[in-house]
């Protein structure tokens, strides 16, 4: 395992958003350095993906800039990190193996080969089933996998524990650990305590915005 | 393998599994072709005049079909934001899907046009003008379409949008299409103006579909 930049830091600074004309968040400041995590927290509507989203950089930022330290300067903050939604980016009539391999290969082969990410998340015996015929877990636990195959500094995780289960949720502090142990960088959003060591707090309260007028 | 060489493969193997619909657009091509003749009557003559411009509105209608889901898809599971913060610029990304999805539902318009020109009557002249324009032409289709599937990508039903937008682009494409195999079997009209003219739109398509695709699909995600 290479080990990411001795000064890699990810820092916002007066970071606001606004989607659909509507402010989400505001001043958003944060710095986490290399090994850290960072947990937001915050009530439904806060913001808290739309933040992983902005700095993932697939919404645009209204204010404010997000910066990496020691990171590729080439590259854009949004490239250097996974983003590990919602949604898990699988296609059914693919088996398991071959949705790996693709991000395995889009993504930059840096990381654990096909196979032996499968089996770090223990799906290894499922490589050759279409993934139409996963279970929710097993779904979320492929998805997961994306993160070893390529080495990117920056892990985004939203929600990351739902549809996991005792067993698979140690499993993600363990591999959390791991990417923070090589020096790599953490902000997860969550409203469920994650296992993580020592992570940093950011809680994103609701933009307080005028009541909606009530149609007459 | 490059990232780029995986993405086209991606997509053509998912085109060409259960649920792509990769021969879709293919048997709606032959459908409508074959349902014409019943409609005309048999007038073989009258056929044989119309015939370039059935095969091509076939060829057409047959390209928007299938284009909706180009980046639907992908948007609907979340694949399409892990696509755009690879390190591609997403404007290869749309090359790459448009040339996977002109090789699965184009490609096979082109290879059933002899056939289905042999059914309106066309002589061996205007069959082989009608394929080799359905071949510089189809792609043309699909990266203008890439536009309008890219610009209705958020929408829930935007299939008929998608259609509406595209339609009035791909006239001009359409015209010289026909123009060029009508010209090839009546003898003062030249066959290579209109051709290369719908060489240049299909050059310039490419050009101008993704930079613009590109451009919506980014705006598209926030």
């Amino acid at each position: 395992m290479t080990e990411f930049s001795l000064d890699l830091a990810l820092g916002a600074h007066d970071l606001g958003c606004e989607r659909g004309g509507r402010q989400v968040f505001a001043g958003v400041a944060f710095r986490v350095s290399r090994g850290g995590a960072l947990l937001i927290t915050g009530p439904n509507g806060a913001g808290k993906s739309s933040l992983l989203r902005t700095i993932a950089g697939l919404v645009r930022a209204a204010r404010g800039e997000i910066r990496l330290e020691g990171g590729d300067p080439d590259l854009g903050v949004g490239r250097q990190c996974h983003y590990f939604g919602h949604q898990d980016a699988l296609k059914p009539s693919l088996t398991v193996a071959e949705n790996l391999e693709f991000w395995r290969v889009y993504n930059r082969p840096t990381g654990l080969e096909t196979i032996d990410a499968l089996d770090t998340v223990g799906i290894g015996h499922l490589a050759d089933l279409p993934a139409a015929y996963l279970s929710a877990g097993q779904r979320r636990r492929l998805a997961l996998s994306r993160l070893l195959v390529s080495h990117r500094p920056v892990w985004l995780l939203d929600e990351p524990q739902s549809a996991l289960d005792a067993a698979s949720e140690t499993r993600l502090a363990e591999l959390m650990r791991a990417h923070r142990a090589i020096g790599g960088i953490i902000v997860a959003a969550t409203h469920q305590p994650l296992l993580l060591d020592a992570p940093d707090t950011l809680r994103l309260a609701p933009v307080a915005s005028p009541a909606p007028e009530v149609a007459a | 393998m490059s990232a780029i060489s995986a993405l086209f493969r991606r997509e053509l193997s998912l085109a060409t599994r259960a649920g792509g619909g990769a021969l879709m657009g293919a048997l709606f091509f032959l459908i409508v072709v074959t349902v014409i003749p019943f409609g005309v009557g048999p007038d073989m003559a009258l056929l044989a005049r119309i015939g370039p411009a059935i095969l091509w509105i076939g060829a057409l209608l047959a390209t928007l079909l299938a284009l909706d889901r180009l980046f639907q898809a992908d948007r609907d599971d979340g694949s399409l934001d892990l696509i755009i913060m690879g390190e591609e610029p997403v404007e290869l990304v749309v090359v790459v899907k448009c040339l996977a999805h002109w090789a699965a539902t184009g490609l096979p318009l082109v290879i059933a046009t002899p056939l289905l020109a042999v059914l309106m009557n066309m002589e061996p002249d205007a069959i082989l003008a009608a394929t080799a324009t359905l071949a510089v032409g189809t792609p043309a289709l699909t990266f203008l379409g890439a536009i309008g599937a890219a610009l209705t990508v958020t929408l829930r039903r935007g299939g008929l949008l998608l259609a509406i937008l595209v339609l009035p682009m791909t006239v001009p494409v359409l015209i010289f299409g026909v123009s060029a195999t009508t010209a090839a079997v009546m003898e003062p009209a030249p066959f290579m103006t209109p051709f290369l003219i719908l060489v240049a739109l299909a050059l310039f398509s490419m050009v101008i579909g993704p930079i613009a695709a590109g451009a919506a699909l980014k705006h598209g995600l926030e």
